[in-house]
């Protein structure tokens, strides 16, 4: 397919919300006249620069992989530098992600987020570290293949805009959390999943996800959110049954 | 005005700033690290840096040869103390992230694997698939969760520094959620703010980089250093700037013209045998004459040439290459297993910036500078690639250390007058904000730099050329007070912090522009095509440009030579 950049006028009608001046979001419509080769976010900053400065979204790299321009495109959530304009009709709307408190227009806060995130210990933990000057661990491919999808997470949000749980439990620790604390557990390095298995043993983590695949159809990059939660179900459930039988510490 | 105090503050949390952190907690466990950053750390440029981070690996390698490989690259203009303790740590440093979770890519017998990179003797490059830098940010900010000394202020815009007795005492920043401005203030900060690619119209880099740091640090009296070397990179997407990383050609890829010749074989561009792995610098001057002799391949954002990974086999390219698969497919519907991928030089990444010492110290007392934002000489004329990820953690980390003992040996400083200095720029915020009256918009005053910038600090320069970009640079800037500001709301008001980036770019263009003009030779990634020859007599040195309030002025610094005397840069 050649890339063509002739340009055909869309209208797109974009949610508004200044919690100074507004008490609900409203929308307001734009004309653009988009190049077939533009991405949504292209037409975004269009509207920015040409037709109204004071319309607030986040972005950067424009190349799916800071994950800031995650949004609501005509209801479903999308990475909007990822997502092309050509897939749509005349109309566009764009809304900010689902189950997020707004900030203001287009932009949510996810201060939730980061702390669910936090709470997983996303780091590897080591009952003894190793000093720099012993060198790297050795992970062979098939070790490295273990966790490897699952530390693809760009944290962009979609899943948790799209799944049905946390739209009704907005505590629930949700798919990228727990896919990242996933990770960890399933890193040849780490040495912390009897901690991480124990937060997803808490409430409003791993049981409470309903199998609904939602995230995994959103995920902009096929990280699979949905079968790392299972996983860390089934291994949850393991290292609980496995510490009735053995004492606590031996593996 | 709120007066939030830490020992230590860090501008940026991309991998210098967030190795600086971590560095400084691990020095002294009991200090309080603040970290603001105008987004938060997982959304920093860090993020978009794909093939590899350099260090010695194999037996057949060694830190002489890495350290001689960056020499050379840098066409003489990097500091060799600076250059021999960079290949002496980066092992160290690559393993400690390899310690910190950081997915690298494996040998079958678990050892971590390297590959070839532009201008490295041999393979030295780790690697984490195509997406060394997305992984390498993520796990330093998911290892810098743990520690609770690092306290951040994400999405807070710094819009000046607190000086106070000739040392720095702080920062003023505004928190764009709330629109409020605050005195964050400490013994000494460190600027990890990245490069300024967003001044150039076709850049790889994105909407963030704007050159912050380097503004914030000039602004203070601190000069910039080696401005005039601007990194092309080879493969650009044409259209958006989306880079098209050299472990492309690391791993046995091959540029093409409209001819189907590999031009690199066909004339003497100084690659010599080493082809499509010669350094950035060369092959994009290769590909731009290409072009300009009319062997480029017309496309709808005009002349390209391809980059032919078809020989690599779809196995090779979905393990090594996987996100050049997924970007070639969705920016150029082009899917490079059975096509070749259009490509064009772009602008990528600066080789000047802050200047600092081996320490990451500027003349600024108390003021330290890592990563892009910085020129500590690592790189001189010309950066090889995958030695700027490495460049993160070697010099961020030292800065780190650097900044806590410094911060240990100083006072703190006054807080109520660097509450009003706060006071007075929160002032100053406030008369701009959605209340600027006049007839310019932000994005005609961008294009108009962007414009001016390509003009003059192209792939090749000359005097003319320079000269008209400077005019017309200095024409768009002295539009910028008259841009209206329409955005009056406190609350994530985005129009204001587009306004203080632009003026921050000016700033940084101006300075480049300046250097470029006073450097009459070719050396690295300055190519005059008037001044076609190195000129070791007459400018083997840095250039610096100092703010002054009656206008910029340009001074020189001397290179620190060492075991490696200049010579012809031949490959």
């Amino acid at each position: 397919m050649s890339i063509s950049i002739e340009k055909h006028k869309k209208t797109f009608v974009v949610t508004r919300f200044d919690p100074d001046k507004d008490e609900v979001p409203k929308t307001q419509t734009y004309e653009v006249p988009c190049q077939d080769d533009w991405k949504v976010l292209d037409a975004l900053n269009f509207i920015k620069d040409e037709i109204d400065p004071t319309l607030s979204y986040r972005w950067s790299c424009r190349m799916e992989v800071c994950g800031s321009c995650g949004m609501s495109v005509n209801g479903e959530p999308k990475l909007t530098c990822k997502d092309p304009i050509k897939s749509y009709g005349d109309t566009i709307e764009v809304a900010p992600l689902a189950n997020f408190p707004v900030v203001r227009d287009l932009v949510i806060e996810f201060d939730g987020f980061m702390e669910k995130f936090q709470s997983v210990k996303p780091w590897i933990i080591r009952a003894k570290e190793k000093a720099a000057e012993e060198g790297t661990y050795r992970q062979t491919p098939a070790e490295l293949d273990e966790f490897k999808q699952f530390s693809m997470c760009i944290n962009c949000m979609l899943c948790y805009a799209a799944c049905p749980v946390v739209a009704n439990e907005p505590e629930f620790l949700g798919p990228a959390a727990i896919t990242l604390g996933h990770r960890y557990n399933s890193d040849s390095r780490d040495e912390g999943a009897a901690e991480r298995n124990q937060v997803f043993r808490g409430e409003g983590t791993v049981f409470s996800c309903s199998y609904a695949n939602e995230c995994s159809e959103v995920c902009p990059k096929d990280v699979d959110p949905a079968a790392a939660v299972n996983q860390a179900k089934f291994n949850a459930v393991i290292d609980w049954a496995t510490s009735l039988v053995l004492p606590r510490g031996s593996k | 005005m709120e007066v939030l105090r830490h020992d230590i503050i860090i501008v940026g949390g991309g991998a210098a700033g967030l190795r600086a952190a971590i560095a400084a907690v691990e020095a002294d466990p009991g200090i309080s690290v603040a970290m603001v950053s105008k987004v938060y750390p997982m959304r920093s440029h860090t993020v978009s840096a794909e093939g590899g981070a350099a260090a010695v690996a194999r037996d057949d390698d060694s830190i002489e040869m890495h350290g001689y490989d960056t020499v050379k690259g840098s066409d003489f203009l990097g500091d060799q103390d600076v250059i021999q303790y960079f290949a002496e740590e980066a092992p160290k440093e690559l393993t400690l992230l390899e310690h910190w979770g950081c997915p690298w890519s494996r040998n079958p017998d678990g050892t971590v694997a390297t590959r070839a990179f532009g201008g490295m003797t041999t393979k030295r490059t780790w690697y984490a698939t195509d997406k060394v830098g997305f992984h390498l940010l993520h796990s330093l900010f998911q290892h810098s969760m743990q520690f609770p000394q690092i306290v951040r202020y994400d999405e807070n815009f710094v819009t000046k520094l607190l000086v106070e007795d000739g040392a720095v005492r702080g920062v003023a920043a505004l928190d764009i959620r709330e629109g409020v401005m605050r005195a964050i203030v400490g013994r000494s900060v460190i600027l990890a703010t990245g490069g300024a690619g967003r001044c150039f119209p076709f850049t790889t880099n994105g909407n963030i980089k704007t050159g912050d740091g380097m503004s914030l640090a000039y602004r203070a009296g601190v000069p910039l250093k080696d401005m005039e070397f601007l990194q092309y990179h080879p493969t650009g997407l044409p259209g958006t700037g989306i880079l098209i990383t050299e472990a492309t050609r690391g791993e046995g890829g091959r540029l093409f013209n409209a001819k189907g010749e590999r031009f690199l074989e066909n004339s003497d561009y100084g690659v010599g045998s080493k082809l499509e792995l010669g350094p950035r610098d060369m092959i994009a001057r290769a590909i731009y004459q290409e072009i300009q002799a009319g062997n480029g391949i017309p496309g709808p954002y005009g002349k390209v040439v391809h980059l032919d990974l078809t020989h690599l086999g779809k196995e090779l390219l979905e393990s090594r290459l996987p996100f050049v698969l997924e970007l070639c497919r969705t920016y150029v519907h082009v899917d490079p297993v059975t096509q070749p991928i259009p490509i064009r030089p772009v602008a990528h990444y600066m080789m000047g910036g802050v200047d600092t010492n081996i320490d990451g110290a500027t003349d600024l007392p108390g003021l330290y500078a890592a990563g892009e934002v910085a020129s500590v000489s690592l790189n001189g004329a010309n950066r090889l690639g995958s030695n700027s990820l490495t460049e993160c953690l070697v010099f961020g980390a030292r800065a780190g250390r650097k900044a806590v003992e410094f911060a240990k040996g100083s006072s703190e400083g006054n807080q109520a007058s660097l509450g009003a200095q706060a006071e007075e720029e929160a002032a100053r915020i406030d008369a701009i904000r959605g209340k600027q009256k006049g007839g310019e918009k932000i994005c005609q005053v961008r294009h108009e730099m962007a414009h001016a910038m390509e003009e003059g600090c192209g792939v090749y320069r000359d005097q003319e050329s320079m000269k008209l970009g400077l005019a017309d640079l200095l024409k768009a800037k002295g539009r910028y007070s008259d841009i209206a500001l329409e955005d009056s709301s406190k609350i994530f008001n985005t129009e204001i912090i587009a306004y203080l980036e632009l003026g921050n770019m000016l700033d940084v263009a101006e300075a480049m522009s300046l250097a470029a003009l006073e450097r009459k030779e070719s050396r690295g990634a300055h190519a005059c095509s008037d001044f076609p020859d190195r000129n070791d007599q007459d400018y083997l040195h840095h250039s610096l440009v100092h703010f002054e309030p009656g206008g910029p002025r340009v001074g020189k610094k001397a290179v620190t030579l060492g075991r490696w005397e200049p010579e012809a840069r031949k490959y």
